[in-house]
């Protein structure tokens, strides 16, 4: 790495972000902190417990739960969507007017609030007027989200698939594009199978916007509220309530402040901790592929 | 390999049939998607747009969706711009850390802030503002930016500011006049992302709102809940928060590559 | 091993076409002996990398074909053609070692790694590459990264020809040197047929038994080196051959005489004028000397003279023509007129770009 000047200067044009990411970051954390430490009996007067809030979510039974279901479905729709995205970008039109077409078409589902995306497919599922739900319907399925909790579970996977997949086709799709036609070439040359050039190419060339693209679906997938509330809203019973569905539940359905407060702060350093490994894992990728400093 | 092209249209077929579906419904009247199930609509009518940009309380939504989008984008290039060169091009105490501070806003789950958030808005009397939704996802749309552009910036070669400065530059022109359309399409990128995540994301917009900044996501939330529900309407209302992404999308279809391959969204 | 013919062959980009001006590489004929060393010389466009696509099997040429001794193979597939090629950048595989680098070629050939190993140690010896053989392949500098694309050519015992395409681009000046001497070496030891496309007149004169020089993607001669020094065929040879290029002037012709911007140059060979065409006469500052004014020549006004290091270069005015004399190190001049002397022995006429030849006195 080129050393960079040392200017302390540098302070004042970071200020401005500092203070408005502090304002919206620091103030509401230490309110939360504060709330996971006190108890209230209403009208605004709390006082003292200490650590009984995170004793007893540590044992709550509602928690792991949640936590599982969140590890679940975190679990599955890496395996799906980080192999469908690689099949799908390996098959992308490299050059001519596919291009833009593909791009713009995967990029849409992106660009959907998220509730919508929630909606569309809570239409889309609905026995009566969705074509998903009616279609299955006619082919004698039983399928209905609402309550069957594995229809709803596969709704709210298809779902997500069908809404984050683009992210990881469109990383790996740039990923792709960076190798130079050389390597094909050369992999030509050698008499290399197409096994051969993903295996020894593509794969190894892909690997950091992969390695972003893993990291991005796991810590969003961790975070998921809007769209599976929308369609399920949690349920059937409390099928689909992953953990940030239970703490909307907790601090704004039943206002229990402390057990809420306590639970934001456990899964605050959960995130923590996935940041802390990825921001490590991204620098070290950035100082092995490039070797001599310049990127 | 002869039918490798089958793979992104089955995909892409397989992304826009929803999409498809909602459109289909939303030409339809409210009799005909209860009664008939047809694949097209059988008795087009824009009946249920109609509703949608006559009565206030619709399109109401969507203004305040734009106007608090556009100001998180310009607050977020408008703040990002320095901080991400400072970073780019100087080492100062607590740099790592901060950058990295900064970075876990981004990871931060939304669920977390939403009743924090409520409390101090309100405190300072920002509830039901466009500034304070446009302020909370600065939480992680600042983080955003300044990482994009910190990409974009370290790709900059240093002669540049150097030789501009031995010419004579002073800091601020040498910014705005040489370095900022360097980056022209680093910024492009940026904001396109910044208006992406600001546009989609609807748990803060919705708990910092209540009428008057109430963004059109939300409107929607309220009238999924009511019972007897106008799908119709509710579809054409979806169809349309799409729109703006589309058009986004198509203005920058050529840069979003590049965006990617940084690989910092 | 086989020797190369390209018959007829013409490439466009846009298919088959019948607009000459569509053709990045316009119809040539040309055999390559098996064994031979062979520069591939000309500037960026000139069709050259496209004419080793086509060797190579990643292009198939418009129209022509390419013979591999007797056998037709413009439309066999790279990987069956037996050649090898080093690209401009290293292509090397991140996740492999050296060992598996060179190893790869034969691995896909379905060789047992029996067969395999010794191969491959005997040649990373002969690399240099020994040392780092079981180590990743990419943590090596550049140099390194491009003897193991040579190596992964080299590992195929029966390789028609190998390739390269301006390999020396990335390597630091100080290692060019070295490495081009073990090519050298190496081609002397496996005799494989080399074809080498640079557009570095040095690495393309010291490489090669014969230089084809293309432009506008034509071939516009094929010589040795000392050829294309001499004789240039075409003004752009002379041109882009030697440092600096052949002075072309615009004169006239009238037997054995050339007459430059009213100035009378007598030639050693006699030349019918034609009656149309552009005619220039070309003359290398090698083939120029300069000297006191008042000697027996053409007077000239000097206008700079460049210190080079192992010889001066004068820049001099003839009229309204300007030219670039070569002068030893230690020649001073006083005064900004001097005397120009033509060594008319190797004064060339071209008639529109091509060399003519005369008829000897």
């Amino acid at each position: 790495m080129i050393a960079k000047q040392v200017n302390q200067k540098a302070w004042f044009m970071v200020l401005p972000v500092f203070l408005i990411v502090a304002f919206s970051a620091v103030i509401p954390l230490m309110t939360v902190v504060n709330y996971s430490v006190q108890d209230t009996f209403g009208n605004n007067v709390f006082f003292w417990v200490g650590f009984d809030w995170f004793r007893d979510l540590i044992h709550s039974e509602r928690f792991h739960q949640a936590f599982l279901r969140q590890l679940l479905f975190s679990g599955i729709i890496l395996a799906i969507e980080v192999p469908l995205g690689i099949a799908i970008a390996l098959t992308m039109p490299k050059k001519g007017w596919g291009v833009p077409l593909c791009l713009v078409n995967m990029a849409l589902p992106l660009l959907i609030p998220w509730n919508v995306v929630g909606t569309i497919w809570q239409i889309f599922g609905r026995v009566d007027i969705g074509l998903l739900g009616h279609t299955l319907a006619a082919l004698g399925i039983d399928y209905n989200y609402t309550q069957d909790p594995i229809a709803a579970w596969l709704t709210v996977i298809v779902m997500d698939i069908w809404h984050w997949t683009s992210l990881v086709v469109l990383l790996c799709y740039a990923g792709l594009c960076s190798i130079p036609d050389a390597y094909y070439q050369a992999a030509r040359i050698d008499g290399a199978s197409r096994w051969a050039i993903f295996r020894y190419i593509q794969l190894p060339k892909m690997h950091r916007v992969l390695l972003i693209a893993i990291l991005l679906r796991f810590m969003d997938s961790f975070m998921i509220y809007t769209e599976p509330f929308v369609v399920t809203g949690g349920g059937p019973g409390n099928s689909t309530t992953f953990l940030s569905i239970d703490l909307v539940k907790l601090a704004i359905g039943q206002f229990d402040l402390g057990n809420a407060a306590a639970m934001s702060l456990v899964y605050f350093l959960i995130i923590l901790l996935c940041s802390w490994i990825f921001y490590t894992v991204m620098s070290n990728v950035g100082e092995e592929s490039s070797p001599k400093g310049g990127a | 390999m002869r039918l490798k092209w089958l793979v992104p249209v089955i995909y892409i077929f397989f992304l826009l049939l929803p999409i498809y579906w909602l459109v289909n419904m939303s030409l339809k009247t409210n009799e005909e998607i209860l009664s008939v199930f047809s694949l097209w609509p059988q008795n087009l009518t824009f009946d249920n747009y109609r509703v949608i940009f006559t009565d206030k309380s619709w399109y109401s939504g969507y203004i305040n969706s734009m106007i608090y989008v556009s100001i998180n984008v310009v607050i977020s290039v408008t703040f990002a711009l320095p901080a991400a060169y400072a970073f780019s091009r100087y080492s100062f105490v607590g740099d790592k850390h901060l950058f990295f501070w900064l970075l876990t806003n981004r990871m931060a789950p939304p669920a977390v802030f939403a009743l924090p958030f409520f409390q101090l808005y309100s405190s300072i009397g920002l509830f039901d503002s466009h500034i304070a939704v446009a302020l909370a996802h600065c939480l992680f749309n600042l983080p955003l930016a300044v990482w994009i552009l910190e990409g974009f910036m370290s790709g900059i070669p240093k002669e540049i500011d150097e030789t501009a400065f031995v010419d004579g530059y002073s800091w601020p022109r040498f910014f705005v006049k040489i370095f900022i359309p360097n980056i022209a399409s680093g910024i492009g990128v940026t904001a396109f992302f910044c208006f992406m995540f600001s546009w989609v994301e609807l748990l803060l917009a919705r708990t910092l709102t209540s009428v008057n900044a109430k963004p059109i996501s939300a409107i929607m939330t309220r009238t999924v809940s009511a019972s007897g529900l106008d799908w119709g309407v509710l579809a054409a209302a979806g169809a349309l928060t799409i729109l703006p992404g589309a058009l986004v999308i198509w203005f920058v279809r050529n840069h979003i590559a590049k965006g990617f391959a940084l690989g910092r969204v | 091993m086989a020797s190369i013919t390209l018959k007829d062959v013409a490439h466009s980009y846009r298919g088959e076409s019948q607009n000459p001006a569509d053709f990045a590489l316009k119809k040539l004929n040309l055999t390559w002996r098996d064994g031979g060393a062979y520069a591939l010389l000309g500037p960026s466009g000139c069709g050259k990398t496209t004419l080793l696509n086509i060797i190579s099997g990643l292009l198939i040429p418009t129209r022509g074909q390419v013979l591999f001794k007797d056998q037709d193979v413009t439309r066999l597939p790279t990987e069956q053609r037996n050649i090898a090629q080093i690209f401009q950048f290293p292509v090397i595989y991140d996740t492999m070692t050296v060992f598996e680098n060179l190893a790869f070629p034969l691995k896909n050939r379905g060789r047992t790694s029996k067969e395999i190993e010794p191969r491959v140690i005997e040649l990373a010896k002969m690399l240099g590459l020994e040392k780092d053989l079981y180590g990743k392949a990419q943590h090596l500098t550049a140099d390194a990264k491009q003897k193991i694309s040579l190596g992964r050519g080299l590992i195929r015992k029966s390789v028609n020809a190998i390739l390269f395409d301006e390999p020396l681009t990335v390597i630091d000046p100080q290692l060019k040197w070295q490495l081009r001497s073990q090519l050298k070496f190496l081609h002397k030891k496996f005799k494989f047929t080399m074809i080498y496309v640079t557009h570095d007149q040095t690495e393309a004169l010291t490489f090669a038994d014969e230089v084809i020089v293309m432009y506008g993607g034509a071939i516009v001669q094929i010589g040795t080196p000392e050829a294309l020094f001499e004789r240039p065929e075409h003004t752009f040879v002379g041109y882009f051959i030697g440092s600096p290029g052949m002075n072309i002037l615009p004169c006239a012709l009238k037997g054995n005489k050339a007459m430059i911007d009213g100035i009378e140059i007598s030639l050693n060979q006699s030349y019918t004028p034609p009656s149309t065409g552009k005619i220039e006469l070309g003359i290398r500052p090698e083939h120029l000397r300069l000297e006191e004014p008042g000697r027996d020549g053409l007077p000239v006004k000097v206008l700079k003279i460049d210190d080079i290091g192992r010889h001066k270069i004068a820049r001099v005015a003839l009229n309204t023509c300007q030219l670039n004399v070569i002068m030893p190190e230690m020649t001073t001049l006083t005064g900004d007129m001097g005397t120009l002397v033509i060594d008319t022995d190797h004064a060339n006429i071209y008639l529109d770009e091509h060399l003519v030849t005369g008829e000897t006195l």
